[in-house]
């Protein structure tokens, strides 16, 4: 009759042979999904092992001297007693860079939140219009690079460091502010789109709360979640930053590595992989506190 | 105070009456508006301070001459053969490793998204490792690199020993060479930025469109890909800029030479002071701003043509 | 096999003979008819759908496991619908009815048994060959095409050409009453018009079977009438056979020729709304359709006795000196004390009185203690129905009643 008709007319033969056997019905849903795990499997596979391959690369070099071959965990070794001289490296630059790394990172976040989440918070209640103009305004670094912006900060710092303050790399924070605003930015927006502060705020008025106990006691905690998750991705930018410190001649975690990767690879390659895995497990510690967050939440 | 005053303002005005009391509900949410600016100031000034001020620089200082006056004559410096090889070297990389970025990525998204388990240990680990070496890795990755296959690397030594051959030490900043550095951070970038696109992908669709009919190729052709196409293409758009802005894997990879326009912007501030550079850093920086300017608006193209069904 | 989608697709009907079946569809004279008449009506219909066509199916003793599972979902699950008719398999969550749907579908497969379409062994086809459309619960609509083009979907991949398949669209459009929506985007429709236009989307294929995942469970109270309504009048209008998959009692008893009613990967029961309620034949069957009161009485099997009336018992009641028979709230009389002239009925306190408008429901507490003995301890609560004019006048909470059950067929378990 048609087309369509003698498919099904074969099929069913097919089938009906099956029956005679006595075997099961054509599992055709189960033998997609296992095509389909197979093709995941080796998308997975071929992703995962370019992106692993240079770093257990960086593993073997910190252990394998490149020039005599010999293996050893001396530059480990180095990192974690803090004394460089069997690898005749001086580690004081990169201590040095370390301080002043988690210096910066504590207060970008402080100016950040500070900056970011009242403000953000009024204009969510207040005024739309606003809003959109703080989203545009904050997530414009993202089209503005840092090496352009870095062109720009030169003489602002000069200005800076020669008649304001000084040439302590911390007041980098002030620049680094502006490079984590984007990404703080966006993890703040989750937060607040998903609860209805509002109500909430009209709720707690109703109620007789002032404002300053609003915000501290109603807002924040509910925000909480996004607030973590804005402070962490920060510290990690902070933690990775070359190019605005290095063009401005300040030192940090980065430039330290840097300049220590010029004497002594194999120690900067071996802090490179240490501060990588700080960053994945950094991330990995958001997700899993604010996956405890919600289920206790959803437990109440 | 202010905003709590003006808070109760309306609500007053609403019981008493509108036309009786027409006049302050005015006032009263003038009042709220004022109040409202007034939080947002410190957010504004600060970003005129660092975000505004220096893109004022930067667009300023390419049309000065040294004593201050208006010329067009520094972008001269912008058509010289030198410069316009790395703006060509800088737009090859980004398109290149974008497209096998977003290629790659996104097959990787696919594949962490359907048949698993929507909080499943892969993804989030997948996730966690992307984020970092897409947006924190800079230095960190060009010692990747260094320690694969650069002249001591631990993949130049067994390519040597296995075959024989010797990796040319400069094939890091040869083209191939800079696009596979870049595709290090553009496929974790595009896998962060495309997971969620994948995941609104509804398992319903795919069922509603074999009911109706339609075949595997049919379902990926007529509905799986047309909605996927929008997030694709800005997501394409959105690593081009992040490769054509990206400074400090290639800065640490190879610092003396000014093959890509960011090499080229050290350059130029390094010899600030030399009379034939003058402006050239504000140059580059201000071409630097129109391309990745022009990319972002296409973007939004892109997102407001789909906007119709989104 | 008459209304083989395909007919719609190689050998289209003539636009001219497809209209005129729409202008002597009996739908138009059904709108507004209720209850009984629609039942009848409907019977009307079935027979000229057979003509027209409709799949018959039969699912017969189909086993379906979820991998990493051990549990049947469906268990030897057996299933015979006649062609244009509608049936609905009810029950609550995880009773297999949307497994039994899906697999009908081959959205899933089986292990064991087979399924059969209109005659044809369709175990081992795959879904897009099955010639039959889903409507799903929500979110199934492709939101980069307007309602008009999701509509065309299905005749696309079918390789109709574009006239003609805008042509069909627009006229199932027009039949769903959402004509002048076709431009619009899904976000862009309410969740009724959405599901509506799924309807349309599944129809326009002319399936051989139309499947029916609880297309009205996101919807609100009213539109879900609405549609549901409507649903079933298109239903009848081109007798497309109709797997009907719902939680909801009301909506099944509202659409269905007949509802299986469906407990642990099986039908309990298959049957017309009206025998369904008033013969059920197990337990389970009698608790999830409409209120019934469990109430202690003696039985031989054919007979019962409770609070000394004598009832007939249904097809499957059990015999023994301690039973529970199951009556309906309406199949039990309330009187006041001093007006019983006899001496069967027991004597029961008013807790809570309802007014349901023409009806009256009346929750009691027999005080007698011996039939806490017999209910575990527990109080024996018993729900009366009765018209409103009926009740007795004064009737208040705390007040002494007499009830006693009518002598109606029940069923004893």
């Amino acid at each position: 009759m048609n087309e369509t008709s003698a498919t099904v007319a074969t099929v069913a033969a097919k089938s009906a042979m099956a029956g005679e056997t006595g075997t099961k019905p054509p599992q055709l849903r189960a033998a997609r999904i296992r095509k389909q795990s197979i093709i995941k499997f080796v998308i997975l596979f071929i992703t995962l092992a370019f992106l692993f391959v240079p770093l257990i690369a960086m593993l073997v070099f910190t252990l394998r001297h490149p020039l005599s071959g010999r293996w050893s965990a001396a530059p480990w070794i180095a990192i974690f007693t803090g004394n460089g001289e069997s690898l005749g490296a001086d580690l004081t630059v990169l201590w040095q860079g370390i301080g002043t790394s988690l210096a910066l990172c504590a207060v970008t976040v402080v100016i950040m939140l500070l900056l970011m989440v009242p403000t953000m918070v009024i204009v969510h209640i207040r005024s739309k219009a606003l809003e959109r103009a703080i989203e545009w305004v904050a997530t414009l670094p993202l089209t503005i690079p840092a090496i352009v912006l870095v062109v720009g900060l030169g003489p602002i710092y000069r200005w800076l460091s020669a008649d304001v303050l000084s040439t302590n790399p911390i007041w980098l924070c002030f620049a680094y502010v502006i490079l984590v605003m984007p990404f703080a930015f966006r993890a703040i927006a989750v937060g607040l789109n998903s609860i209805d502060v509002k109500t909430l705020v009209e709720a707690s008025r109703s109620l007789g709360a002032s404002w300053p106990k609003v915000f501290f006691r109603v807002i924040i905690p509910n925000l909480w979640q996004s607030i973590l998750s804005a402070s962490f991705i920060s510290i990690a930018v902070v933690l990775g930053e070359y190019t605005v410190a290095s063009l401005l001649g300040r030192m940090n975690l980065q430039v330290a590595l840097y300049q220590l990767g010029q004497s002594n690879s194999q120690i900067s390659t071996a802090m490179s992989l240490l501060a990588l895995l700080f960053g994945v497990v950094l991330l990995v510690a958001l997700d899993l506190i604010s996956d405890a967050m919600r289920k206790t939440r959803e437990g109440k | 105070m202010t905003a709590a005053i003006a808070q109760n303002g309306p609500a007053a005005a609403k019981v008493a009456g509108p036309s009786a009391n027409s006049s302050s509900s005015t006032l009263a949410r003038h009042r709220q508006e004022l109040g409202t600016f007034a939080v947002t100031l410190p957010f504004f000034a600060y970003t005129a301070c660092f975000l505004l001020a220096p893109t004022v620089i930067v667009v300023i200082g390419a049309f000065q001459t040294r004593d201050g006056g208006f010329t067009l004559a520094n972008f001269n410096k912008l058509f010289e053969p030198n410069t316009l090889s790395a703006f060509v070297t800088s737009i090859l990389v980004s398109i290149a490793s974008s497209v096998i970025g977003t290629v790659v990525g996104g097959l990787a998204s696919y594949a962490l998204v359907i048949g698993a388990k929507p909080n499943g240990l892969m993804r989030r680990l997948v996730s966690a490792i992307s984020s970092v070496l897409a947006q924190f890795g800079g230095v960190m990755l060009a010692f990747a690199f260094i320690a694969t296959i650069g002249i001591n690397g631990i993949g130049t030594m067994l390519i040597k020993t296995l075959t024989g051959f010797t990796v040319n030490p400069n094939w890091l900043s040869s083209l191939p060479g800079l696009v596979t550095v870049y595709c290090y951070f553009q496929i974790p970038l595009m896998i962060i930025i495309f997971l969620p696109a994948v995941d609104s992908i509804r398992p319903q669709w795919r069922e509603a469109c074999e009911s109706l009919g339609g075949n595997t190729f049919q379902y990926w052709t007529r509905v799986a890909l047309p909605i996927l196409a929008p997030r694709f293409i800005s997501a394409f758009l959105l690593l081009f800029a992040s490769a054509f802005s990206a400074y400090a894997t290639a800065a640490a990879l190879f610092s003396q030479r000014s093959i890509l326009v960011p090499l080229m912007i050290q350059g130029a501030m390094r010899n600030e002071m030399d009379p034939n550079q003058q402006g050239f850093a504000q140059v580059l920086a201000f071409a630097m701003i129109i391309v990745v300017a022009i990319v972002m608006l296409l973007s939004h193209a892109v997102e407001k043509r789909a906007g119709r069904w989104q | 096999m008459t209304l083989d989608s395909t007919t719609a697709t190689s050998a289209p009907v003539s636009p001219a003979a497809e209209e005129e079946a729409f202008k002597n569809d009996p739908t138009a004279t059904l709108e507004g008819v209720r209850g009984k008449d629609v039942t009848k009506a409907a019977k009307a219909l079935l027979k000229d759908s057979a003509k027209r066509g409709g799949g018959s199916i039969q699912m017969q003793d189909v086993v379906k496991i979820y991998p990493g599972s051990t549990k049947r979902a469906l268990d030897d699950f057996n299933l015979d619908i006649k062609p244009g008719e509608m049936v609905v398999l009810l029950g609550g969550s995880g009773c297999g009815k949307s497994t039994a749907l899906r697999s009908l579908a081959g959205l899933e497969d089986i292990q064991g048994g087979r399924i059969m379409v209109g005659g044809q062994d369709v175990t081992g086809v795959p879904v897009n060959k099955r010639e039959m459309a889903m409507v799903f619960q929500a979110y199934s609509l492709f939101p980069h095409m307007t309602a008009l083009e999701n509509v065309e979907f299905g005749l696309e991949v079918r390789g109709v050409s574009k006239e003609e398949r805008r042509k069909i669209a627009m006229e199932q459009l027009d039949l769903v009453g959402l004509a002048d929506q076709a431009k619009k985007y899904t976000q862009q429709m309410s969740g009724g018009q959405q599901q509506r236009v799924a309807l349309a989307r599944a129809l326009a294929v002319k399936p051989r079977v139309l499947l029916l995942d609880e297309p009205l469970s996101a919807l609100d109270a009213k539109v879900r009438v609405q549609l549901r309504d409507q649903i079933r009048r298109i239903q009848l209008s081109t007798g497309t056979t109709t797997v009907f998959v719902t939680h909801d009692q009301e909506e099944a008893l509202a659409v269905a020729d007949r509802i299986g009613v469906m407990n642990n990967g099986k039908i309990e029961q298959i049957a017309a709304p009206q025998d369904l309620y008033q013969r059920p034949a197990t337990e389970y069957v009698a608790t999830f359709i409409g209120l019934t009161n469990r109430l202690p009485g003696a039985s031989n099997g054919e007979e019962a006795v409770v609070f000394g009336q004598r009832m007939p018992l249904l097809a499957g009641s059990a015999a023994g000196d301690a039973v529970a028979v199951l009556v309906r709230p309406e199949n039990l009389a309330l009187s006041l004390p001093g007006q019983h002239d006899s001496n069967i009925g027991e004597h029961a306190r008013v807790e809570v009185i309802h007014f349901l408008g023409s009806l009256v429901r009346v929750d009691t507490v027999i005080t007698s203690g011996e039939f806490q003995r017999w209910n575990k301890g527990e109080q024996l609560k018993v729900t009366v129905q009765l018209p409103a004019n009926e009740l007795p006048a004064g009737l208040a909470a705390g007040d002494e009643v007499i009830v006693t059950p009518r002598p109606v067929a029940a069923l004893a378990c």
